[in-house]
């Protein structure tokens, strides 16, 4: 119950996420593509991961400090930024062998 | 294997400590035990079901449902320790001077053992679905599977083993510190709770950072080795943290914090 009120709660404030540039991540075969992605410093962006394998990843990053499950054959959005320029690396913590990549802030 | 050992580890650690905590300071409560146990085992079926519907959790709220989810598991798990440390902080000292003159006391005891139910559940829910996703992901697909479940067994061993040993430590304690000891384990878990509770609502842009990162340590105590990942768990150490998270954790330990000393003075 007080899950639902929150989330009635909150849903008007999700409306203004809307108007953030979007970049786009894909994972397929446990690796993202692409695997560096360059974004505009000082600018909060929205980053759109969309999983192609059949198993679940979670999008892992501690320098962008983010974590979000990212269903199989699903699709997940987070916001990031304002981001200072700098190389912000990222992983897929169940595939970090071959799931990772890094965001540049240009 | 050793990779997947890793993984199952870090997500079983927190729900461990969490456990091998609460359940110390709980020990005197009668009937304590098969309240645990149930949070345990309700936890697991809950963390079955969440992984299950990840999706349709996940596409609520213009797809920041997962992160208003944990958003809202950490909170109610922070307000129930705050409840059960302020509980403890009257109830303690009767507890500790005699078990049975609790027996009176009954329905108040029962009402704490609910808490201990929701604490343990939501901890093993929160930290159990991803668990169940990843070692999901591996049993449908992997070659080489056995050896990857093999991994995750020994994770989530090596976890639970560490949750152990801080609840035989816990306990080994003289009693004139085990009730500070206990108290400000919880509080301090509960304060990491608020703070990560943050980051989530942060991700989901309903706050603002207020100066994101607030310090980097990275590379002084980085979060995936050992000790950062230890010190993650117990008071919600963050090597890149948010200024939000940090007024959510100090809101916390001041709130509760005045709560345990209220209710210490208001039982004398």
């Amino acid at each position: 119950m007080k899950l639902i009120c929150l989330f009635a709660l909150l849903l008007p404030f999700a409306a203004f996420a809307d108007d953030v540039a979007v970049y786009t991540l894909t994972i397929k075969d446990h690796r993202y593509q692409p695997e560096e992605l360059v974004v505009p410093v000082g600018k909060k962006i929205k980053l759109q991961i969309e999983n192609k394998d059949a198993t679940a990843e979670e999008f892992e990053s501690f320098a962008l400090n983010r974590e979000k499950v990212v269903p199989a054959q699903g699709t997940t959005t987070l916001l990031i930024g304002p981001l200072d320029a700098g190389r912000y690396p990222f992983i897929g913590e169940f595939y970090e062998e071959s799931a990772h990549g890094v965001i540049v802030a240009k | 294997m050793f990779g997947t050992a890793i993984i199952v580890f870090r997500e079983v650690l927190e729900a461990a400590l969490i456990i091998g905590i609460v359940a110390a300071a709980t020990h005197n409560i009668p009937g304590s035990r098969g309240w645990l146990f149930a949070g345990l085992l309700a936890g697991l079926v809950g963390a079955g079901v969440v992984a299950a519907f990840t999706d349709v959790i996940g596409s609520f709220a213009s797809g920041m449902g997962q992160e208003l989810f944990n958003a809202s598991v950490l909170g109610i798990a922070v307000v129930m320790l705050a409840w059960h440390n302020i509980w403890m902080s009257s109830h303690g000292a009767a507890l500790a001077a005699s078990a049975r003159a609790v027996g009176g006391d009954i329905r108040d005891g029962r009402r704490e053992c609910s808490v201990l139910l929701l604490i343990v559940g939501l901890a093993v829910l929160r930290e159990g679905s991803e668990t169940v996703l990843f070692l999901y992901g591996i049993a449908a697909t992997e070659q080489g599977r056995s050896s990857m479940m093999l991994g995750g067994l020994i994770g989530m061993s090596l976890g639970i083993v560490a949750g152990y040993m801080v609840y035989a430590g816990l306990m080994r304690m003289p009693l004139r510190w085990f009730f500070t000891a206990t108290g400000v384990l919880v509080l301090l878990l509960a304060a990491g709770m608020a703070s990560q509770s943050a980051r989530f609502l942060i991700q989901a842009d309903l706050l603002p950072s207020l100066a994101a990162p607030l310090w980097d340590t990275s590379r002084l105590l980085p979060e995936n080795g050992i000790a950062g990942m230890l010190l993650h768990s117990l008071i919600g150490y963050d090597s890149r943290p948010a200024g939000m998270q940090l007024v959510f954790y100090i809101i916390a330990l001041v709130t509760i914090g005045t709560g345990m000393k209220w209710a210490k003075h208001a039982h004398k």
